[in-house]
């Protein structure tokens, strides 16, 4: 057998599963709300929240602000919850936030390699390849390859801390600041965040790379 | 339980593959079955980590096979079906059978972002003393409970300093299997990385994890 119909025979399978998830979905929902159980209306407001307002940029603005504030910079990283709230971000998988400081010695990366623990009211729901095998099997043992993946190479020297996060402590990366920025706004700050350099698999961008 | 969640140190899956432009949920079923597990954490009376026990409890190559929702999918049936909320004839059928019996504290739309907001904190009181302080050396425990655990095998046997006492919060490995919260000490403990993988290992790589404090002997 090729490699390439093995491939193939697999996606098949793999799609005759999914339509059958699919229906079986539909068919659950609909069960349960004759029942009473759920309601339709309250569904579709927990889909539009993390939709709409939930995610990434809600991080964003706190590392925009803790670059631009110190004292806010220094309440974050005293205890990142409350610090978060000041902006009105908490709740569900963000209860007990830990906020983590890179510097040009230290580079930190998150992952939940037993599931996908993730800061949702700073991140938002995670991406795919934050809960796939790869990357939860690798990240602990091969960082810098990792950071590959991403097109980031630090040098060689830094130190890389990994933060797997196996209670319900949930980690934000903070990236650091780059130069160039001086006198910013933190609406402007925050558009050189992303979510990858919150997770540790990026960094912020540079003045020169915004809007790209 | 050793299963094939606990992934982390395995090797052979491939390079991480991001997603440009990634959309929140892919398709709608992945919308409906994310709300659906949300919203029957209310009245379905389980809790967090049994229903992370419920889907890393599986036949390990079917684990691998599944997406993402797949398995929260599969997991909401399975604690479903566990306590008669729903039988599979009415899945197969699309639609109630059976009676229904009361649930408390079914989600209404106007309690949803309340809800979201008050999340479920894990830290509780205390009056005991953590037997660990940051800088002591630590061993994580060799053991292989076939009930849910939090310690991933990567680190058992492993020695690793205590970076920080975090506080005292609820044990998952009791709770998940509704044997109360059983709240210990939690500790962020830092790994070298020569000291999880050897003398090959990267030597400017620390792995740290979050153990409760059963979780770690003096070495």
């Amino acid at each position: 057998m090729t490699h390439e119909h093995d491939h193939h025979h697999h996606h098949d399978h793999d799609h005759s599963e999914l339509s059958e998830t699919q229906l079986r979905v539909r068919a659950l929902e609909t069960v349960l709300t004759e029942k009473g159980y759920v309601d339709p209306a309250a569904l579709d407001l927990l889909i539009e929240t993390y939709e709409t307002k939930v995610g990434p940029r809600n991080g964003a603005a706190v590392v925009a602000k803790a670059w631009a504030d110190p004292a806010y910079r220094a309440r974050l990283f005293k205890d990142a919850s409350p610090a978060i709230g000041e902006l009105g971000y908490a709740g569900r998988q963000g209860e007990h936030i830990v906020a983590l400081e890179n510097t040009p010695t230290t580079h930190n990366m998150v992952v939940c390699t037993l599931c996908s623990c993730y800061p949702w009211p700073v991140l938002g729901l995670p991406p795919v390849w934050y809960k796939s095998a790869p990357y939860r099997s690798r990240v602990v043992s091969d960082p810098r390859g990792v950071l590959k993946d991403f097109d980031v190479t630090l040098p060689a020297d830094t130190e890389i801390r990994v933060w797997d996060s196996t209670s319900e402590i949930r980690y934000l990366v903070i990236p650091m600041r780059p130069q160039g920025t001086e006198g910013w706004s933190e609406e402007q700050l925050a558009e050189l965040v992303t979510r990858d350099s919150m997770i540790g698999t990026g960094l912020a961008k540079s003045p020169k790379d915004v809007g790209k | 339980m050793n299963g094939a969640h606990d992934m982390g140190g395995m090797h052979g899956f491939g390079p991480v593959e991001p997603e440009p432009n990634e959309p929140v949920f892919h398709g709608e079923w992945e919308k409906r079955a994310f709300a659906l597990t949300l919203a029957m954490a209310r009245p379905g009376q389980w809790n967090i980590d049994s229903s992370r026990f419920a889907r890393e409890n599986r036949d390990p190559a079917e684990y691998l096979n599944m997406r993402y929702y797949q398995l929260w999918f599969a997991a909401l049936e399975t604690m479903l079906k566990e306590r008669d909320i729903v039988a599979e004839d009415e899945i197969e059928a699309g639609h109630a059978l059976h009676g229904a019996k009361p649930l408390p504290n079914v989600l209404s739309c106007a309690d949803v972002l309340k809800v979201l907001h008050r999340g479920g904190p894990t830290e509780r009181e205390t009056n005991t003393h953590a037997l660990f302080k940051a800088g002591d050396k630590v061993r994580a425990k060799n053991i292989n409970p076939e009930a849910h655990t939090r310690l991933p095998r990567y680190v058992r046997g492993h020695v690793g300093t205590v970076d920080r006492v975090i506080g005292f919060h609820v044990f998952p490995d009791s709770n998940a299997h509704f044997e109360g919260e059983k709240p210990q000490w939690l500790y962020c403990v830092r790994f070298d990385g020569t000291e999880l993988w050897g003398p090959d290992g990267d030597p400017t790589v620390k792995v740290s994890v979050d153990a409760w404090e059963s979780y770690l002997e003096k070495p």
